[in-house]
């Protein structure tokens, strides 16, 4: 039996009190490449990339991550094959940087760190620009530096899959740029990322496939230049859109 | 942190030495013997008491709550009042200490797992205001649910009640200590094993899940292991209070950072060495003029305070 290598949805939904939040939903995502999910406040986005990464059980349907079944692969297991993060970084304890940073490295070392995992802590802080304030606390971080930490720690874990859900948040520009080019290294090293985006033009520069949602429902699927077009995305954000061209690429002039 | 709890361990040493052998009268053999049990049962306490409150402040994401004002011993008070109300005084102390002390921590380690489960458990538990005030009010009910009964019994039965309602440290119940360490020690071995699954269980459940830890067994299992150590420091010396927050308190400023393992046994050589010495200073030295529990309620009461006004507490 061939193991699909990807993420293969069939079926899923979500309903909180009654409220649907992602209609059934089927859909493959492709691995080796970068996914970004776009669309709407409300739209289901976090709560698609939730389900993937097991955080919410889902109402009804199944998710398959490189052939693991979500809800019964063991979630120790899951998180040898994905690494996800989320929103929300309130933390209760009092964490130095390099300390959460480390924390990536618990799915292979169980708490008990060997020189692999060190040096798996070193690159991630290196690569995100950690390594002169790994010594700080938390707490005394600015919302782009607390945010690069919780992302070197997800990147730690060095997953097959990585799933972000709005990485880009607080971050500044040459961040948020850096950090897409440090997903397309890591995808043409092999690495599958799925990212939900709301800078559409990152999506247009960076990803190689781009999944649109409205309402809970996916509304178009395809390569950047086949969904991010005007008349596309003007229905999908119900407002005048217009797309220009850049280096070969779709240019979305939202802002104007 | 290394020296700090081996100084811990050397002041422990230290006051256990004064509890056992200062102003030994003539019948040596048989007030050493009565020391050591009460010193075997203040150590079960506060190893009790200071373990129970940082796994509890974990598992809440917290650093206010502690399992006394989460109402778990009131719940233990409330057990203990409907079983003297429904089988009578006599058929109450006739029960075997050891049986009825298992009973009674079975079941309240079901009900905190029950409540405190479907609280601090859930898929959106996410608002830490929420679990407070439900708390709170959970420890009000316990309370009170105690009191009714307690009023509804005859003045006999309330003074068995009454016994284990007040916190005593002068007095622990020598009788049930051997179970209550049979119920305990492996409660805190497994604490201390689990130290680790802490350490990432306290990022919170999102992190937790993502980095491969069953969140929500180790959730009901963390609480089951507080209620099991509540329940042991109740039935010895009755509700501590706010005892457990200026251990967890003094904890965190002992042994900071993520580790649990150094945190927990920071937390157990605190509590013991305020739990000996206090009893000491107060039986001996200041000649049972006043009460521990009363100080220890009130300097916990102004570090209460204190963080609040920190802003400490989010």
């Amino acid at each position: 039996m061939t193991i699909h290598q990807g993420i293969e949805i069939s079926g899923l939904s979500h309903a909180v009190r009654g409220a649907e939040i992602l209609a059934p939903t089927n859909l493959k995502l492709p691995a080796g490449r970068i996914t970004a999910l776009i669309g709407p406040n409300g739209a289901g986005k976090s709560t698609l990339s939730r389900l993937i990464a097991r955080i919410e059980p889902p109402v009804t349907g199944r998710v398959l991550v490189n052939g693991l079944d979500v809800a019964t692969t063991s979630t120790d297991r899951l998180a040898r094959e994905l690494a996800f993060l989320g929103q929300h970084s309130w933390l209760a304890s009092r964490l130095r940087v390099r300390e959460l940073v480390a924390f990536g490295r618990w799915p292979h070392c169980k708490g008990r760190p060997g020189p692999a995992d060190r040096a798996a802590v070193d690159r991630a802080l290196a690569e995100f620009g950690l390594l002169p304030i790994a010594g700080r606390f938390l707490d005394t971080l600015s919302g782009g530096q607390a945010q690069r930490a919780h992302l070197a720690m997800t990147a730690a874990q060095e997953t097959p899959w990585l799933i972000l859900d709005e990485p880009l948040n607080n971050l500044d520009l040459a961040h948020a740029r850096a950090l897409m080019a440090h997903l397309a290294r890591l995808r043409d090293g092999g690495g599958s990322i799925l990212v939900v985006l709301h800078d559409l033009n990152f999506a247009a520069g960076w990803a190689d496939h781009v999944v649109a949602m409205k309402d809970g429902r996916i509304v178009a699927e395809g390569t950047p230049a086949d969904v991010l077009t005007a008349p596309a995305l003007s229905s999908l954000y119900e407002t005048e859109i217009c797309v220009g061209e850049h280096q070969g690429r779709p240019l979305v002039l939202h802002h104007l | 942190m290394r020296a700090r709890i081996l100084l811990l361990t050397g002041l422990l040493v230290l006051v256990s030495a004064l509890w056992l052998f200062q102003g030994l009268g003539p019948n040596r053999d048989f007030v050493l013997g009565l020391r050591l049990g009460k010193l075997a049962a203040l150590l079960l306490v506060a190893v009790s008491v200071g373990v129970a409150t940082i796994l509890f402040q974990t598992v809440a994401q917290n650093r206010i709550l502690t399992p006394a004002i989460m109402g778990f011993d009131a719940l233990y008070l409330l057990i203990q009042s409907l079983l003297v109300a429904s089988l009578g005084t006599a058929a109450f102390a006739s029960l075997p200490a050891g049986s009825k002390f298992a009973a009674e921590t079975l079941v309240m380690a079901a009900v905190a797992v029950a409540l405190f489960g479907a609280l601090l458990g859930q898929a959106r538990g996410d608002s830490i205001g929420r679990t407070i005030l439900t708390g709170v009010i959970l420890g009000i009910l316990f309370r009170s649910g105690a009191t009714l009964v307690g009023r509804m019994l005859d003045p006999n039965e309330y003074s068995i009640v009454q016994q284990v309602s007040f916190a005593n440290f002068s007095r622990p119940a020598t009788d049930t200590t051997a179970w209550a360490a049979a119920a305990a020690l492996p409660a805190i071995a497994a604490a201390l094993w689990l130290a680790p699954r802490f350490d990432v269980l306290a990022l919170g459940r999102e992190r937790a899940i993502s980095l491969g830890l069953p969140h929500r067994p180790m959730v009901l299992g963390t609480l089951a292991l507080v209620a099991v150590l509540t329940a042991v420091s109740t039935a010895l010396v009755g509700p501590v209070a706010l005892f457990g927050l200026i251990i967890a308190g003094f904890a965190h400023a002992i042994a900071p950072g993520a580790r649990h393992l150094p945190l927990l046994i920071a937390a157990a050589l605190i509590a013991s060495v305020l739990l000996v010495g206090g009893q000491w200073a107060f039986e001996r030295v200041l000649g049972q003029k006043a009460t521990l529990s009363v100080v220890i309620d009130f300097a916990g009461g102004v570090f209460f305070l204190a963080l609040l006004l920190k802003g400490k507490v989010r």
